[in-house]
C-alpha cells in the first residue's frame, strides 16, 4: 500500500535495513543503518520486526505527503520533525492520515533520523537486503537516494499509536562525543602515536558520509621508518584508519577492503554515536578492553529488550 | 607463510586471522582452503567471513562466541586441511575485445613497452591470473600474475567515467572495472560479460582464490555475448 509521496527528498534520505550480509567477500559492503539502536527502537515502536526497512534521513530531512492511513515513529537525531506544521513527538509511535504532511525543520541534535512505518518500507530485496547501496546501484528505490516524486509503499503492520520510549532510555546526542575503541588491528604500527590519539580532540570534517568520516586534528604519526600501509585487508565498520598524513578516517558501512593501517576499532555499541556526529562536532577516543566491549554490548541489548517490554502491542 | 596464524582483534565483533606477511600465491591458497572449510562447516556464532590477500576476517556474534574459541577453531582447521576435501581452484575465461574505442590506451601500453599492440594482447592473454580477492567495488578482482613486459603506469589524470567491463593495467596490476566509475588505469580492452549483475545468479561472477584467463574476441563475438544480457 502506498504510504508517502516524496515532495522534497531532504539532503540525503535512503531506504535502509539492518544491512546486506554475506556479500562482503564479493566486494559488496554491508550498508544498512548507521545508528542501529535508533533503527531497532523505531521498528519496535511501530510493531515491526527487527530487520524491516526504514528511511534514514541526514541533516535535512525529507518532506513527505501521507497517502494512506499508517503508523510511524521517528527516532535518532532530532531533525525537528513536524506533522502538519506541529511538532511531532520523537521516540514515539504516531498515527498518520491521508494528506498529512511530514517535514523536518533542521538539526537540534544528532545527524541522522530514522522514520519507521508499521509494516516497513516495502521495496524489493536485492541480495538479501533492502538497504540502498548507491555506488552499487542496488536496494531502496532503484539503488539511489529519494528524489521528489517518489512514491513509497509499506507492508502490512499492526502496531499501536502512543507507544513511547522511557525518557531515561533515549540517547542524548551531544556535539562533544566520547567514543570507546579497542586497539588494533594495526596498533603495532604506532608508538607515541597511540598516546597522542587518546589525548587529542578531533573535529568531524565536512568529508563525512556513510562510507567514512574524515577527522581533523593532531597528526597521528606512525613509528619512525615503518611502512605506512598494509596489504589490503577487510574493513570493519568502526575501523579507524590512519593514512600516511596522520589524519584519522573512521570507516563506516560502505567499504569492504582497504590498505591503510587501523590504529583502533570503535566498539559496535558506539558506531551509532559516530553516525549521529555531524561536521564540526568534536570526538575523543577512549580505550576499552574486549571483555568490557562485550559487556557494554550486552547492556545495550538489554536496554532494547526493556524498551520492547514496555510497549503495548 | 607464518608457522601459526597471527590473530588480531578488529573491534568487538571481528577477528582477523593472518597467514603470512606477503602477497603470495601459496599464502592465498591457504586462505582459500580455510575460507572454504569455514563455508562448508561454519563455526557456531560466526556471522560472516571475508577472505583477502593473506588474511580472513571472521565476524562473530559475541553472545554466541568469543575470540579465544575462534582462534582454537582456526588453528584446528589449519592443522587438518587435508581432511576437508577442498576442491582445486577453478579457472574462468574472460572474453575481451582489445583496442579501438574499448581499449583507448592499448597503443600507449604498446609504445611504453616497445611492443606492438598485437604483442601486448598476446602477452595479456597468455597469462593465468590469481584472483587474490574481491573488493573496492562489487566483484572487482585484485589479480596477480601480470607479465612485467607490459607494466604501465596509471594515467596522470584519471578518467571521470570508465565503463563497467573495461580491462586495464596500472603498474604491475591488471583488472576489470566491475561498475561504471572514475578510474586511472590504462584501458586496453573491454569484456562483454558482467562481473556484477545484482539480479543475476550468481550476482557476482568471480570468487577469490580462483584463476582467470583473458581470451581475445572479435567485435562480432563481443556484441553476441553482450546481447545475451538484454531481456
Amino acid at each position: 500500500m502506498e504510504i508517502f509521496e516524496v515532495l522534497q527528498p531532504g539532503a540525503y534520505t535512503t531506504v535502509q535495513d539492518r544491512g546486506r550480509f554475506n556479500y562482503q567477500q564479493f566486494g559488496v559492503p554491508v550498508c544498512g543503518v548507521v545508528d542501529s539502536f535508533a533503527y531497532r527502537v523505531a521498528n519496535a515502536l511501530v510493531g515491526n520486526f527487527q530487520d524491516q526497512a526504514v528511511l534514514e534521513a541526514t541533516i535535512f530531512g525529507p518532506t513527505l505527503k501521507v497517502l494512506n492511513q499508517g503508523l510511524i515513529a521517528v527516532t535518532g537525531g532530532n531533525l525537528t520533525p513536524l506533522i502538519n506544521n506541529v511538532a511531532l513527538p520523537i521516540w514515539e509511535s504516531v498515527a498518520i492520515h491521508p494528506d498529512d504532511m511530514l517535514q523536518f525543520k533542521g538539526i537540534k541534535s544528532g545527524c541522522r533520523a530514522y522514520i519507521a512505518v508499521a509494516g516497513g518500507i516495502d521495496v524489493p530485496s536485492v541480495m538479501g537486503s533492502r538497504s540502498t547501496y548507491v555506488a552499487g546501484k542496488i536496494g531502496g528505490i532503484n539503488g539511489r537516494p529519494l528524489v521528489s516524486g517518489d512514491r513509497l509503499n509499506k507492508g502490512e503492520g499492526t502496531g499501536k499509536a502512543g507507544n513511547r520510549v522511557p525518557l531515561n532510555l533515549i540517547p542524548a546526542y551531544s556535539d562533544d562525543i566520547k567514543i570507546r575503541v579497542i586497539l588494533g588491528p594495526q596498533d603495532d604500527y604506532f608508538s607515541e602515536g597511540i598516546e597522542k590519539f587518546f589525548a587529542s580532540t578531533f573535529k568531524v570534517s565536512t568529508k563525512a558520509d556513510r562510507m567514512g568520516y574524515r577527522l581533523e586534528g593532531n597528526s597521528i604519526m606512525h613509528k619512525k621508518g615503518i611502512v605506512k600501509s598494509i596489504i589490503s585487508e577487510p574493513s570493519v565498520p568502526g575501523g579507524i584508519q590512519v593514512p600516511p598524513d596522520g589524519q584519522p578516517i573512521i570507516l563506516l558501512v560502505e567499504q569492504t577492503v582497504g590498505g591503510y593501517t587501523k590504529i583502533a576499532t570503535i566498539i559496535s555499541s558506539d558506531i551509532g554515536k559516530v553516525g549521529q556526529a555531524k561536521p564540526g562536532d568534536r570526538i575523543h577516543f577512549r580505550q576499552v578492553e574486549i571483555d568490557k566491549a562485550h559487556h557494554i554490548l550486552k547492556e545495550k541489548e538489554e536496554k532494547i529488550e526493556t524498551i520492547k517490554r514496555s510497549l503495548r502491542r | 607463510m607464518y608457522d601459526n596464524p597471527r590473530f588480531l582483534l578488529a573491534g568487538d565483533r571481528g577477528l582477523l586471522a593472518e597467514f603470512g606477511a606477503s602477497i603470495d600465491q601459496k599464502i592465498n591458497q591457504k586462505v582459500r582452503q580455510i575460507f572454504l572449510s569455514l563455508e562448508k562447516t561454519p563455526i557456531d556464532g560466526v556471522t560472516e567471513i571475508i577472505p583477502t590477500y593473506r588474511s580472513i576476517l571472521i565476524f562473530y556474534n559475541p553472545s554466541l562466541s568469543d575470540p579465544e574459541t575462534l582462534k582454537k577453531e582456526i588453528v584446528d582447521r589449519e592443522n587438518s586441511l587435508d581432511k576437508w576435501e577442498i576442491p582445486p581452484p577453478e579457472t574462468i575465461e574472460v572474453p575481451v575485445f582489445y583496442g579501438d574505442n574499448f581499449g583507448p590506451d592499448l597503443e600507449f601500453v604498446a609504445h611504453h613497452n616497445n611492443l606492438t599492440p598485437e604483442e601486448v594482447i598476446q602477452i595479456h592473454t597468455s597469462g593465468t591470473y590469481l584472483i587474490y580477492m574481491l573488493g573496492f567495488t562489487p566483484g572487482f578482482p585484485f589479480l596477480g600474475g601480470l607479465s612485467e613486459k607490459i607494466f604501465t603506469p596509471r594515467l596522470e589524470n584519471p578518467r571521470q567515467l570508465v565503463p563497467a567491463g573495461s580491462v586495464g593495467i596500472a603498474n604491475n596490476q591488471t583488472g576489470i572495472y566491475s561498475i561504471d566509475s572514475p578510474g586511472g588505469w590504462r584501458l586496453i580492452g573491454k569484456t562483454p560479460i558482467k562481473l556484477y549483475d545484482p539480479t543475476g545468479y550468481p550476482p557476482i561472477l568471480l570468487r577469490a582464490g580462483n584463476y582467470l584467463k583473458f581470451k581475445k574476441i572479435s567485435r562480432k563475438e563481443f556484441l553476441e555475448i553482450a546481447s545475451r544480457y538484454r531481456d
